[in-house]
């Protein structure tokens, strides 16, 4: 599989999930069960995500880095109600600096 | 903008003001992560095309995140890549439930509207309290968001290129706090930090052994400890329904929401 045939199949499903939702019935998926669960999957998913993103290396093996400082600023910039892009710049700014210093 | 199904008169010049100011600005603050976006898609060993083409195509924030996220371990993740957007693209289907009815799009104009149905247009539309104002908010916050979001991310991406080793910059951490400011809005009951958790830990425990992406989607079956009923005294809603799903664009979306009271 190319990149590029990665990246057709990819957008064709998701365009397909939003699609189907026009054309399905909505009693076919409307129980409270079916909605909490497609709820919470980007909740695990995202986790998932940040947890493998933050602690692997290319080759499967786990590591603490500046990512995890970087997630530790993240935190801190939402609780103080940071807007999304500010939160990357200061996630990026906070690895870059300690990477520049030598310390992770 | 365009209506789907004849509405009895128009509206109100004062409110339709309001809706497009809130459109208009949901769509700048979603622009603005796009550069990160595009800057991460070529770090992640994409050209500038093929992050235009996410951008373009998938058009879906979290999911477009997700891929380049994982295909950045390589080809062999490319499975596990579409897999992870695809399961995080699922909510889009469901949003389209919803606004199906509100919209009353029909034939043709639905392709339009599924590819602009995404956490942004569908939180402004679902905001409206007259059916007139939702359709407004959904067609024109769909509209502003896939315009400024294909530019940033053209931008993004043709900055991340001129950067040079990603990881100098802490493009590699930006994606971590990138997610972590995704699913930040989210976190608003004690199911979904229990979700959150376990699938955490599980993704983590998991990546010694499996190949890239795999532990993720493994992770993902933690969702199903929505299956059970919420005690908390919460609703369906309490594992983080559309209200919660404003996603990273975020505090925009979210606090614009709020403040307008005229939520579910």
């Amino acid at each position: 599989m190319t990149l590029w045939v990665a990246i057709l199949v990819a957008a064709a499903i998701a365009f397909g999930l939003k699609l189907a939702g026009y054309l399905v019935p909505a009693s076919l998926l409307a129980g409270p069960r079916v909605k909490r669960i497609t709820a919470a999957l980007p909740i695990a998913l995202l986790a998932a995500l940040i947890a493998t993103q933050t602690f692997t290396v290319p080759g499967g093996g786990l590591t603490v880095d500046a990512r995890l400082a970087a997630v530790g600023v993240a935190v801190v910039a939402l609780l103080l109600r940071a807007p999304f892009i500010v939160v990357v710049v200061l996630g990026a700014a906070t690895a870059a600096l300690l990477r520049a210093m030598g310390w992770a | 903008m365009t209506d789907g199904a004849p509405a009895p008169g128009a509206l109100p010049r004062g409110e339709r003001r309001v809706v497009v100011r809130e459109a208009l600005s949901v769509g700048v603050a979603t622009g603005a992560y796009g550069i990160s976006f595009g800057a991460l898609a070529v770090a992640a060993g994409l050209d500038v095309w093929q992050a235009m083409a996410l951008s373009l195509l998938m058009f879906t924030g979290g999911s477009q995140f997700a891929f380049v996220g994982i295909v950045a371990n390589g080809l062999h993740a490319a499975p596990a890549a579409i897999a992870a957007s695809s399961l995080l693209g699922v909510r889009n289907g469901l949003y389209a439930l919803e606004l199906t009815q509100l919209l009353g799009v029909r034939g043709a104009r639905r392709v339009a509207a599924a590819h602009l149905t995404i956490d942004e247009s569908t939180a402004v539309a679902v905001s409206q309290d007259d059916a007139r104002a939702s359709r407004l908010g959904f067609w024109l916050t769909g509209a502003s968001v896939f315009t400024l979001w294909n530019l940033t991310t053209l931008a993004g991406a043709l900055l991340g290129n001129a950067l040079g080793d990603p990881r100098r910059y802490g493009l590699d951490a930006a994606a971590c706090a990138a997610f972590t400011a995704l699913l930040w809005p989210r976190l608003r009951s004690r199911d979904a930090v229990a979700i959150a958790a376990v699938a955490a830990v599980v993704a983590v425990v998991l990546s010694p052994g499996l190949p890239a992406g795999v532990p993720v989607l493994v992770a993902a079956l933690a969702a199903l400890i929505a299956w059970r009923t919420p005690r908390d005294g919460g609703s369906d809603a309490s594992v983080g329904s559309m209200d919660h799903a404003t996603n990273g664009v975020g505090e925009g979306t979210d606090a614009h929401v709020r403040g307008d009271g005229g939520r579910r």
